[in-house]
């Protein structure tokens, strides 16, 4: 579908196949040697910590999308999954003798029967149907699992959680995961395995049924497939990848809580997923890339990072249904005409003050924040690496009128852009 | 003589007190063109619903190819090999014209849940799915989203859909509702050619399509089916001229 090149008809299947075939391995082989590349980039510790966390992420929003973007299933609990992963791999971590018996990097496997496993048994019923009947099921399955954390100490550990030491796993080549750099390794392996298994699982006979139950449910019985079964086998899959993110998870914070399956997490998936873009295979991966990069970059620099999540999400539901991918992807046309040189002019005349509008606006919302919350006394902020007292007018002043300048300008180019838009889209239409 | 491929016995349905369905019984052959006609509200959807296990009957038998198939999910009847289209457009429009058809085969193909096999490596699948694409004319279409198909397009392509999976009972439901003259032949002679040698129920208004199409025809009134046989037979029927026909008829001259 989206991932399929347009093709020339009237060439042979074979020859569209060989195309095709370099066309699919290239990103994997370049996504590869990135992975291999980052650390020596990005060499302090926390940089591996955040590139850690983004492919767990990477590979829980990869997961997710099988549900949501491919097979048409909202779930607001599928932290669950995860979540159970994660638990079951500290109790194999704990388990010494056990541990010891296999080297780590094995670990998420365990992680991921968890995770499929509790999806068999969840999916049996709530894959009866999609829409709100799927939806709440999850919901309540959810919720019932994250409050039996406090009550099945024996597994979840109530409210500390399970820690557990990964180190005492079998050497795996000598290597006994002592330090940030091999986990990230073992992480970095996983991401590519998991994103590569997930993307063929979307290529079988199976994982094209579910977009096809998604569009059309009643067709594709018509089709000789169970509607039912499809989601089911699309539930459980993604169960699997779910759990071994939670393995992953488990790998590298040594701890796993309620946190991890809790609703704020399965709700953090969903956002992170559908931010990314849900109609295309790696819009999750770049979700899970900015979404990271805001939580553990931006919160550094201000405590209102969830609020501007928040926004970041807000817009891309109300103005770009497609997600980041999805406003990536609409260049692709543009492109293929060759028109891609009209845009930029109007690009930088409009998005440029819109961003300068933005950052203003920005600006008004911290100095609120300052001005409502900060100690009595304390009356200097720095903000955009300039020192100022959020209690005297001139900034707010600045900040006003910068904003009203900056969205004022973009306003006023933007017909200029939309005419561009459509100027880069026409000629040699597609249809 | 030889099993009818499709074979009705007193089939009712009742939604609450209102009897759609009256007691149907029908028998038809194989390689059997049969054409359903009726006034609106006559139950011919519903009748359609009833063989293909949309709905449940009240009472009564559908067998195909004289095997019981009441009870059974409608992906399994398709799997014994009835295919249907549906009044209103029934595709999977976010999909490529190819991948609509191409998962029209997979079952037929044997490739039931698989997580194994890879479709692009299937040069059958390919392959059949362009010829498919090829009788209905679409092969130019091939790579476009389904939504974005003309009206008469779509039509072609449900058809193709429904005779992709190789069934041998094609039970297609007003074909050609909502289209112009030009588009109605298009659509008649493509139904001619993909049905060769199979059985075919249709439910058609235009009386044109119909007789040219049917072997035998159906009149059904009130949920009751008050003629069937010989398109000339029941042209010539005072009971279906009084009920129906020669309204119809006069309207099309």
């Amino acid at each position: 579908m989206s991932n399929q090149l347009t093709t020339d008809p009237s060439k042979s299947a074979q020859r569209m196949r060989a195309g095709s075939m370099t066309m699919t391995l290239m990103p994997w082989i370049l996504a590869a040697g990135a992975l291999m590349l980052m650390p020596f980039i990005f060499t302090s510790s926390s940089a591996l910590t955040i590139m850690n966390q983004m492919w767990i992420t990477v590979i829980f929003a990869l997961a997710y999308n099988m549900l949501l973007g491919q097979g048409g299933m909202l779930s607001f609990g599928h932290a669950v999954y995860a979540g159970v992963g994660g638990f079951a791999c500290m109790h194999i971590m704990n388990a010494s003798d056990f541990f010891a018996s296999f080297p780590l990097p094995v670990l998420p496997v365990f992680g991921g029967i968890f995770g499929a496993g509790l999806a068999m048994i969840v999916g049996s019923f709530s894959t009866r149907s999609a829409g709100t009947v799927f939806a709440m099921i999850s919901l309540g399955v959810g919720e019932l699992i994250a409050a039996s954390s406090v009550i099945i100490v024996a597994f979840f550990g109530g409210e500390e959680g399970i820690s557990g030491d990964r180190t005492y796993a079998m050497p795996f080549f000598g290597n006994e995961f002592l330090q940030q750099i091999n986990v990230y390794y073992l992480t970095s392996f996983w991401v590519l395995l998991s994103a590569a298994l997930m993307y063929l699982w979307s290529r079988t006979p199976v994982g094209r049924m579910a977009n096809a139950v998604r569009d059309n449910p009643e067709r594709a019985e018509f089709l000789g497939y169970s509607a039912r079964w499809v989601r089911y086998y699309s539930f459980v899959a993604s169960g699997f990848f779910a759990g071994i993110a939670g393995g992953l998870f488990a790998i590298n914070y040594e701890i796993v809580t309620e946190e991890n399956l809790n609703t704020a997490s399965s709700g953090v998936i969903l956002l992170v997923t559908f931010l990314g873009g849900v109609g295309f295979f790696f819009g999750p991966i770049i979700g899970a890339i900015v979404f990271t990069l805001v939580q553990t970059v931006l919160s550094l620099q201000t405590e209102l990072w969830a609020f501007y999540a928040g926004s970041l999400f807000l817009a891309t539901v109300m103005f770009f249904p497609g997600g980041l991918a999805g406003l990536l992807m609409m260049h692709v046309p543009v492109f293929k005409l060759g028109k891609a040189k009209l845009l930029i002019e109007p690009y930088f005349k409009t998005l440029l003050p819109a961003a300068i509008g933005i950052l203003g606006l920005c600006a008004l919302v911290e100095m609120t924040f300052h001005f409502r919350h900060a100690t009595k006394g304390d009356n200097e902020m720095t903000l955009f690496w300039t020192t100022f007292d959020s209690h005297t007018v001139l900034p707010w002043l600045i900040a006003l009128a910068v904003t009203a300048v900056g969205l004022a300008i973009a306003k006023r180019t933007a017909p200029a852009l939309k005419e561009a838009w459509s100027d880069a889209n026409s000629a040699g239409e597609v249809s | 003589m030889s099993v009818p491929a499709l074979e009705l016995t007193g089939l009712t349905k009742s939604f609450g007190h209102a009897k759609i369905i009256r007691g149907i019984d029908l028998s038809i052959g194989k390689a059997e063109r049969h054409a359903i006609i009726g006034p609106n509200g006559a139950g011919k959807s519903t009748l359609f619903n009833l063989i293909t296990a949309r709905f449940a009957p009240t009472k009564g038998t559908v067998k195909l190819h004289g095997e019981d198939v009441i009870g059974l999910q409608p992906y399994q009847i398709n799997r014994k090999g009835l295919s249907r289209s549906f009044q209103i457009t029934n595709i999977f429009p976010a999909m490529t014209v190819f991948e609509n058809v191409r998962c029209a085969l997979l079952w037929s193909q044997g490739y039931k849940y698989s997580f194994w096999n890879l479709v692009n490596n299937s040069r059958r699948l390919t392959e059949g799915a362009d010829a498919i694409l090829d009788q209905i004319n679409l092969l130019e279409r091939r790579n476009l989203p389904a939504g974005t198909l003309s009206y008469a397009e779509q039509r072609a392509l449900e058809i193709g859909i429904t005779i992709a999976g190789g069934a041998d009972v094609i039970m297609l439901d007003e074909p050609t509702a909502g289209m112009s003259h030009s588009e109605t032949d298009y659509i008649t002679d493509l139904i001619m050619k993909v049905t060769e040698g199979k059985t075919l129920i249709m439910v058609e208004h235009d009386m044109g399509v119909v007789f040219g199409l049917a072997d035998r025809i159906s009149v059904l009134v009130y949920g009751e089916i008050i003629a069937t046989g010989k398109p000339a037979d029941v042209r010539a029927d005072p009971k279906v001229q009084e009920a129906y026909l020669g309204a119809a008829l006069e309207a099309e001259h």
